[in-house]
């Protein structure tokens, strides 16, 4: 027996873990499938993150906060508040 | 031949439909194209297929009103009076060629694009517009570009924002033939999955604008829908404004960011209009009257 790692990454609407997902990824390293596809109108697969955690995700890694850079105080671009969770499986 | 499109005020957008642009940063018209020509468009497609790059093409920087002479189905549909005036209010007069692209997603190919943007960290107010053009009909979840409402402010590069493969708010276009979409080039978009079993085409052409795109459009409503700066949902707000539009966050926008979406969207109104005092929230007209006791302090 031995194990895959299962890769959740949920964007939250702040930098508290129990605020709302608004965005999501999944990667299955347990299977030979495909990305899962895109959803038209998809629900999150979870309300916060913390629910993540009480559902068995492990959360490894979240965004540090940064001071916006100079001269580009308002610009928006990248999600902030990325976190990422895994869960090992075992394989055959 | 060369056929003058004769375009009539009602072919142009409203101040409104500007407004949803500068907010969400895509508008759909459906079945803008006629039958004819959308047909012909079809057959000419077909004899090139996916290798688009075998289809005789105009040289970047050619003027809209050049491209694809008569006879010619990509030309008929840019000669259309209404085609004309919605890229007339978004781009203003002689926009000119960047390029174009048949795109052939054959039935049962499931697997989604990465999500991207067709820049590289553009960061100017002039924009340039996409235009998407699917000349029979797309049911959902059959291969309609998918989009990000509200992205086309973000400053990103390129496919580096593919790791997000689902966000609130994320549509698909659909409609039926002859169905027009325009993006900023800034919007998050991607190929989708096609669950069904035809051949989906669609035709994406990017104009760029040579002139200011400053009130381009039919300003018939226009003083009812621009407001003043002292629209401001914490003080006295209008629902039906300009600022209403620039206030409502998409669902997948963080809650700071949201209010950077509004000040940028606000920004993005200014130049469209003209007027350097417009303002969604009173946002750009605290910091920019703060900014103006800090430089006279010397």
């Amino acid at each position: 027996m031995t194990n895959r790692q299962q890769v959740l990454i949920l964007y939250l609407a702040t930098s508290a873990l129990d605020s709302p997902v608004v965005g999501w990824s999944h990667y299955d390293g347990a299977s030979d499938a495909p990305t899962p596809p895109v959803e038209d109108r998809p629900k999150p697969p979870y309300p916060t993150g913390l629910h993540a955690l009480r559902d068995g995700w492990r959360l490894i890694q979240m965004s540090p906060l940064m001071p916006p850079a100079p001269g580009a105080e308002r610009q928006v671009g990248y999600l902030k508040h990325e976190f990422v969770f895994e869960r090992l499986v075992d394989v055959d | 031949m060369y056929s003058a499109p004769m375009t009539e005020p009602s072919d142009l957008l409203t101040t409104a439909e500007m407004a949803k642009f500068a907010a969400l940063g895509y508008l759909v018209f459906e079945s803008v194209v006629p039958a004819a020509i959308n047909q012909a468009a079809l057959e000419m497609f077909a004899q090139t297929g996916g290798a688009d790059h075998e289809r005789a093409k105009p040289r970047s920087g050619t003027p809209l009103d050049e491209l694809y002479p008569d006879p010619s189905p990509v030309g008929a549909m840019l000669r259309l009076p209404r085609v004309q005036g919605i890229l007339t209010s978004l781009l203003g007069p002689d926009p000119v060629f960047d390029h174009d692209w048949v795109h052939l997603r054959e039935g049962g190919d499931l697997v989604d694009q990465l999500l991207h943007q067709d820049c590289i960290v553009d960061a100017t107010l002039a924009f340039d517009v996409q235009m998407f053009w699917f000349p029979h009909d797309v049911a959902p979840g059959e291969g309609g570009t998918g989009l990000v409402p509200g992205s086309h402010l973000r400053i990103v590069n390129e496919a580096d924002i593919g790791r997000y493969q689902n966000l609130r708010g994320q549509r698909d276009v659909s409609g039926p033939a002859g169905t027009v979409a325009v993006f900023h080039q800034g919007l998050w978009h991607r190929g989708r999955a096609h669950h069904g079993s035809n051949r989906r085409w669609m035709y994406k052409l990017r104009l760029n604008p040579t002139v200011p795109q400053v009130r381009r459009w039919n300003l018939d409503d226009f003083e009812d829908v621009h407001n003043g700066p002292e629209d401001h949902s914490f003080a006295t707000f209008s629902n039906e404004s300009a600022a209403a539009m620039f206030r409502r966050p998409a669902p997948w926008h963080e809650h700071g960011a949201g209010r950077l979406e509004t000040v940028n969207r606000a920004k993005l109104w200014r130049y469209l209009t003209g007027d350097d005092d417009f303002d969604a929230d009173w946002y750009l007209s605290r910091t920019e009257r703060r900014a103006r006791i800090d430089r006279s302090l010397g």
